[in-house]
């Protein structure tokens, strides 16, 4: 039975706008027995008894097998379990630091949730420093907290940023475009010059390269190819590459 | 809400790419951004874009009683807002120290620069004059507002009409604009803010700063002027010296982008006129771009490359040998490899701690464990592999 399916597919790749309703009606069948279907509903999407509905406006997509979401263009970040985010400390308190993600909430980050961290040793964090870490807590009840250890006690890449390097902002489907598994725009930008980059969950990108710029160059290709398709994003890149050699 | 706080290497780039003189968009130190003069509908309504800062101008009129101790002159009334919209640091209802900073250099700027002729605003004198009121508000703010400010004010005011009356003894007539064509304002000069800040002690400055380079600024020097090189007002802020020539320096600058802007608000004016003369279709609905759902307008961003083409021939014709950008890797032990150095320890552990490592990781063996971490708890065990462990130049 593709009722479901066939409902959804209409509507792939169209505008929705939030209130708009996906109802199915499941005709008798004959003999009784009923089909089940599993569907994923992603970001966007909310189940409410036999109909789903729209909450997010944007486009509807679909992945094989069953995932459906809408792919919304948002900057303003709502803190999620499990999702690694730069923060800005913004202040020390007793044992906890208040580090600022961009939602709602300042998040906390406890001294001892940094590799190697104790009690008699504890991190070289000042105010105003960056961090990269992951949500342990994130809901609508409770104020967010962070960790800059995974669940063996590693740091795994996360923890405080050093010195120089260029923090800016971009929107949250640019950010979910750079971390993709095969993005192709990290690997067009790997072949103009080497730099190093953190991508933020939140919107924030830390870039890094040799000189200020090449940084400058990062940053502004980075905001732009937001908006640009593959084609013209290669176009341009290729222009800054042959105007650097 | 509380605005996003300003993080240290941030700070320090910022400061270090003006050092160079580069700034975050790719201007020059004099360079100001783009900007846009739109009026809509009504006379005496302007919006200005200064880049991404928005800045609108509603100029309105009303008969009122004049002040006592002037019965023969019109009134100015000036009001500067930050909307809520244009930044989360700006919360409704609140002075703020920002907000009367702007709205007593905005009243300094036009009116007791005179520019408007408050006489002819008399209609019976000691009864009825008329009122201007100026009302800015700010909807974006990326830096800079008080230019856009002034830019904004003196547009709506020059594009206002006010509208015609008659006197008869003592009877006044407001004629409403369908009965006759409303009368613009008598407007004597255009004074225009230009904005300089000071960075690093006053040794580096920055003309028209965007909101980032604002929050690094030590100082900020505002100059008023009209197309004549009349200064109409000064105003140094941040408390940094300034010495006698960096302030005539910015003058004459000021005195170059004034003329400019000037121009540029003559233009639009001029466009604004002729259409309605046309009877085309004039307002904000024609001007703002259309924009649709699926798709996202953005200006186009320029990329500098100039400087880049350059620099990169001469360090290429003046270099003989190319430095390798990476170390090559070296091999320690068997299946492993050791790129760079790594960075210094900064956990405060103590020093004599560290000097016992070092020896240790010296000397392996290939088949022994080897102590890579200072952790007490791990032991590294070194599987047999035959590849090299390559870095790539993207590291987390």
């Amino acid at each position: 039975m593709d009722t479901i399916h066939a409902c959804f597919k209409e509507k792939i790749g169209e505008v929705l706008l939030p209130g708009d309703v996906f109802s199915f009606s499941f005709p008798e069948s004959g003999d009784g027995t009923i089909k089940t279907e599993k569907i994923i509903c992603g970001p966007g999407l909310r189940r409410n008894g036999e109909e789903v509905k729209v909450c997010k406006s944007g486009i509807l997509r679909h992945k094989q097998p069953n995932m459906y979401w809408i792919d919304s263009q948002q900057r303003r970040y709502v803190p999620a379990k499990g999702e690694s985010v730069i923060g800005i400390v913004t202040t020390k308190a007793g044992d906890v630091f208040k580090v600022d993600v961009g939602g709602s909430e300042q998040a906390s980050l406890s001294y001892l949730a940094f590799e190697g961290a104790t009690k008699r040793n504890r991190p070289n964090v000042q105010v105003g420093d960056l961090v990269y870490g992951q949500f342990t807590i994130a809901n609508k009840d409770m104020e967010p907290e962070l960790v800059c250890i995974d669940s063996c006690g590693r740091a795994n890449g996360m923890g405080v940023f050093g010195a120089d390097g260029l923090l800016f902002k971009v929107s949250l489907g640019l950010v979910r475009r750079l971390l993709a598994p095969q993005s192709e725009i990290v690997k067009d930008l790997e072949k103009i010059f080497p730099f190093e980059l953190v991508v933020g969950m939140n919107g924030r990108v830390w870039v890094k390269a040799k000189t200020v710029q090449q940084t400058l160059i990062v940053t502004n290709l980075l905001e732009t190819c937001e908006n640009m398709t593959s084609q013209q994003r290669q176009t341009l890149f290729k222009k800054v590459a042959a105007g650097f050699f | 809400m509380r605005d996003t706080p300003l993080s240290n290497c941030e700070k320090r780039f910022l400061l270090k790419a003006i050092e160079e003189k580069k700034r975050l968009d790719g201007r020059e130190t004099y360079d100001y951004r783009n900007i846009k003069i739109s009026f809509g509908t009504d006379y005496g309504c302007c919006i200005v874009e200064l880049g991404k800062t928005r800045v609108l101008c509603q100029v309105s009129c009303e008969l009122v009683p004049p002040k006592d101790s002037r019965p023969t002159e019109g009134i100015m009334f000036f009001n500067l807002e930050l909307s809520p919209m244009a930044s989360p640091a700006f919360e409704p209802n609140r002075q703020s120290e920002l907000s009367v900073t702007l709205n007593r250099q905005l009243e300094r700027c036009l009116r007791n620069s005179k520019c408007i002729d408050t006489e002819s605003l008399c209609v019976i004198s000691g009864e009825k004059v008329w009122q201007i009121r100026v009302d800015v508000h700010v909807l974006n703010h990326d830096g800079n507002l008080m230019d856009a400010a002034s830019i904004a004010a003196i547009s709506a005011l020059s594009h206002f009409r006010r509208p015609d009356v008659t006197i008869q003894g003592r009877d006044v007539t407001v004629f409403s604009p369908e009965e006759r064509d409303p009368i613009p304002l008598s407007i004597y000069h255009m004074p225009i803010c230009v904005s300089f800040a000071f960075f690093l002690e006053g040794s580096y400055l920055l003309v028209d700063p965007c909101e980032r380079e604002e929050r690094v600024k030590d100082g900020l020097l505002m100059i008023a002027m009209n197309k004549h090189r009349e200064i109409c007002s000064i105003q140094s802020s941040g408390g940094i010296m300034l010495l006698k020539d960096q302030v005539l320096r910015c003058s004459k600058i000021a005195s170059v982008k004034v003329s400019e802007i000037t121009e540029l608000i003559n233009k639009a004016l001029e466009n604004d006129r002729k259409i309605r003369k046309e009877g085309g279709k004039f307002g904000f609905a024609e001007s703002m771009p259309k924009q649709r759902i699926t798709t996202l307008k953005r200006d186009k961003a320029p990329v500098e490359m100039t400087d880049v083409e350059e620099t990169a021939s001469d360090i290429v014709n003046t270099t003989e040998t190319t430095t390798e950008p990476v170390p090559s890797p070296v091999l320690v032990g068997m299946g492993t490899a050791q790129v760079g150095e790594g960075i210094v320890n900064s956990w405060g552990l103590d020093e004599e701690e560290e000097e016992d490592d070092e020896p240790q990781t010296e000397d392996t063996k290939t088949d022994e464990v080897m102590v890579i971490s200072d952790s007490e708890e791990e032991e590294v065990v070194i599987l047999n592999e035959v590849q090299k462990s390559k870095k790539t130049s993207k590291q987390k």
